[in-house]
């Protein structure tokens, strides 16, 4: 599988503390992957390292062979866009405002606003359905329309990767889904190569081409969702016990975590079978 | 989609409404700085004193004065109404001014030095001296607010400028109580006023407010891109540092300049931007040079008024800033919610 972008011997984090530990990997190319793992254990420090907005303490980070470090800062922007989990939205901006922000990187102060830019926008509205809210301000929009408008302001900038911190988290599973839905339309029409952090495992197996999985800084299994996500695996990442069954929908894996409460015998006897078997 | 349509969509709604009516207000406000004072002028006369320089009377040469004043006064609203603009994107904190951030204390304490043992008395040594005040108050403060976790959060900021400006000010009453002369002087400054402006001090401002004019709206684009986050901004490709380094500069300068010169007038670098705010939306490239505009304009009635109002004498514009400023916030914060950023 071609890669886009390879992280080798990565280790970051913050000032006091590292989070990654001598991380390699390399991201497909044109394809969707999903980083998973339990809280805490630098999901987030990944996806902001290879964006570089957090430097790394070791190692580096290439994309199309060539160190980002390297890179001028406009110019990897528009290679490579990152939706932050929390972006702030400026009191009162309107959609179309807030979507045209993604052009920076393409504008320069003498040509301001071109051809190409007023394009970009509206076909980047277009594809996330929120051209009737353009002239709209942000904070009349529900949750699902708001989080469609910053995919939308990512679209502008036109990158061949984005990357996605959480696009998901505070939706319901609606709007879970309908963004998910949009974001592989957007790879299947523009081969745009999609990195994300996702929480939920079973939409991640569903969406994912391709999985890393995370453990306190280290990566352990990566690959296709029906080679990765076993019980094995949940298991040592989320410290869970659980059956995997195919999800009837998609024919990906999908995972039914058993806690200590509403376990039938059986299933309870069969899961500790199955764990003691590996 | 029309190109048109998209077009218009980035352009706010009432921008050109609000162009027309600024213009017209900058006129009105002209006229009526030329022809009100202790002494008001007839049409006649004004047109005497701008426009026919062989005449001599008493009124046409108090035009003439006038039209200094109300040159001065134009300058130094601008520059605080972008200052305060700029304050608040870099810190991306609405209630940002100079003189909450101590900015200004810290150009009147260096002012205060120099006039105490310096013995400075021009505009252009009262502008560098003012200008370093403010320099180092402003790396200062932005020192103290970073300290910590999460780097300068608006509230601290916010909490080491107002902490900055009560340490400087105390600093400011120790070295003038005992030093009468430095009193004198130091009293009818510390209110600020346009009335002492000149040429001298046109010719002084000029360079400084254009350069921050100019960073103001070079940054314009780059400052939207920081009012999504830090990290959003650097995934546009902005580099945060420099910009904040860059913007605050002109903030500084703008603001150092006219404190300098006219001496600390609060309120039109809050009021000015969130007008425009209120009226146009977020976006930095209209709201910077609307906000000069604003500022001109609210600075220039202000002093008007306050000559009206202090007749025969007249009333500092500092003071009338504040009279006319502090209530308008006030009803503003409470009836419309200000706009963030």
């Amino acid at each position: 599988m071609a890669s886009i972008m390879k992280v080798e011997h990565l280790t970051s984090g913050y000032e006091d503390k590292m989070i990654l530990n001598d991380i390699s990997l390399e991201i497909p190319s044109n394809q969707i992957s999903i980083i998973i793992g339990a809280n805490g254990c630098g999901k987030s420090t990944l996806l902001k390292t290879m964006a570089r907005l957090i430097k790394p303490s070791a190692g580096q980070v290439t994309l199309y062979d060539k160190p980002i470090s390297k890179m001028a800062p406009k110019k990897l922007a528009r290679v490579l866009g990152m939706l932050p989990q929390s972006p702030v939205v400026p009191e009162g901006i309107t959609v179309a405002d807030l979507v045209g922000r993604g052009r920076y990187p393409h504008q320069s102060f003498l040509k301001g606003w071109t051809k190409a830019d007023y394009e970009a926008v509206a076909e980047a509205m277009e594809m996330m359905n929120i051209t009737e809210f353009a002239d709209r301000p942000i904070d009349e929009l529900s949750g699902g329309q708001r989080q469609r408008v910053w995919i939308a302001m990512a679209l502008a900038q036109q990158t061949d990767v984005l990357f996605l911190d959480e696009p998901t988290t505070y939706l319901d599973i609606t709007y879970q889904v309908e963004i998910l839905d949009l974001l592989t339309d957007l790879n299947r029409k523009y081969g745009t190569t999609i990195v994300m952090v996702l929480h939920d495992i079973n939409l991640s197996a569903r969406y994912a081409d391709y999985i890393f999985a995370l453990d306190k800084g280290k990566l352990i299994a990566e690959g296709k969702p029906s080679n990765v996500i076993t019980c094995d695996l949940i298991h040592r990442v989320f410290n869970l016990r659980c059956s995997v069954m195919c999800d009837p929908v998609s024919g990906s894996p999908s995972v039914i975590p058993i806690g200590r409460h509403h376990v039938q015998t059986e299933t309870e006897e069969a899961a500790v079978a199955q764990l003691e078997l590996v | 989609m029309m190109q048109n349509q998209v077009k218009q969509m980035h352009t706010p709604k009432y921008f050109p409404l609000l162009l027309v009516g600024t213009l017209v207000l900058t006129v009105l406000c002209i006229v009526a700085s030329l022809a009100f004072g202790s002494r008001t002028v007839g049409w006649n006369e004004l047109l005497d004193g701008l426009f026919r320089p062989a005449v001599q009377s008493y009124e046409a040469d108090i035009v003439r004065e006038r039209v200094v004043r109300t040159i001065f006064s134009f300058m130094c609203g601008a520059a605080l109404g972008v200052a305060g603009a700029l304050m608040q994107s870099v810190t991306r904190n609405p209630i940002a001014d100079p003189s909450i951030l101590g900015v200004n204390t810290g150009a009147a304490l260096a002012v205060v030095i120099g006039i105490a043992f310096f013995n400075i008395a021009t505009a252009s040594a009262f502008i560098w001296f003012a200008l370093v005040g403010a320099l180092l108050t402003a790396i200062f403060v932005f020192g103290i607010g970073s300290l910590g976790r999460g780097g300068a959060t608006p509230l601290k900021l916010v909490l080491a400028g107002a902490a900055t400006s009560a340490a400087l000010s105390s600093l400011v009453m120790a070295l003038m109580i005992p030093r009468s002369n430095v009193m004198d002087q130091f009293r009818f400054w510390q209110v600020g006023s346009v009335g002492a402006g000149n040429l001298d001090s046109i010719f002084t401002f000029l360079p400084f407010l254009l350069i921050g004019l100019v960073i103001a709206v070079v940054t314009a684009p780059s400052l939207n891109a920081l009012a999504l986050g830090e990290e959003m901004a650097k995934s546009l490709g902005v580099r945060t540092g420099t910009l904040k380094l860059t913007a605050s500069f002109a903030g500084v300068i703008l603001c150092g300049a006219a404190t300098a010169l006219a001496g600390p007038i609060g309120f039109i670098g809050l009021l000015a931007p969130h007008l425009i705010r209120l009226v146009l939306g977020p976006d930095q490239r209209y709201l910077m040079p609307m906000s000069a505009l604003a500022g001109a304009i609210i600075l220039t009635f202000s002093d008007v008024m306050g000559r009206l109002l202090g007749s025969p004498g007249e009333l500092e514009v500092g003071i009338v800033t504040a009279f006319i400023g502090a209530p308008i916030l006030i009803l503003l914060t409470m009836k419309v919610k200000v706009r963030g950023l």
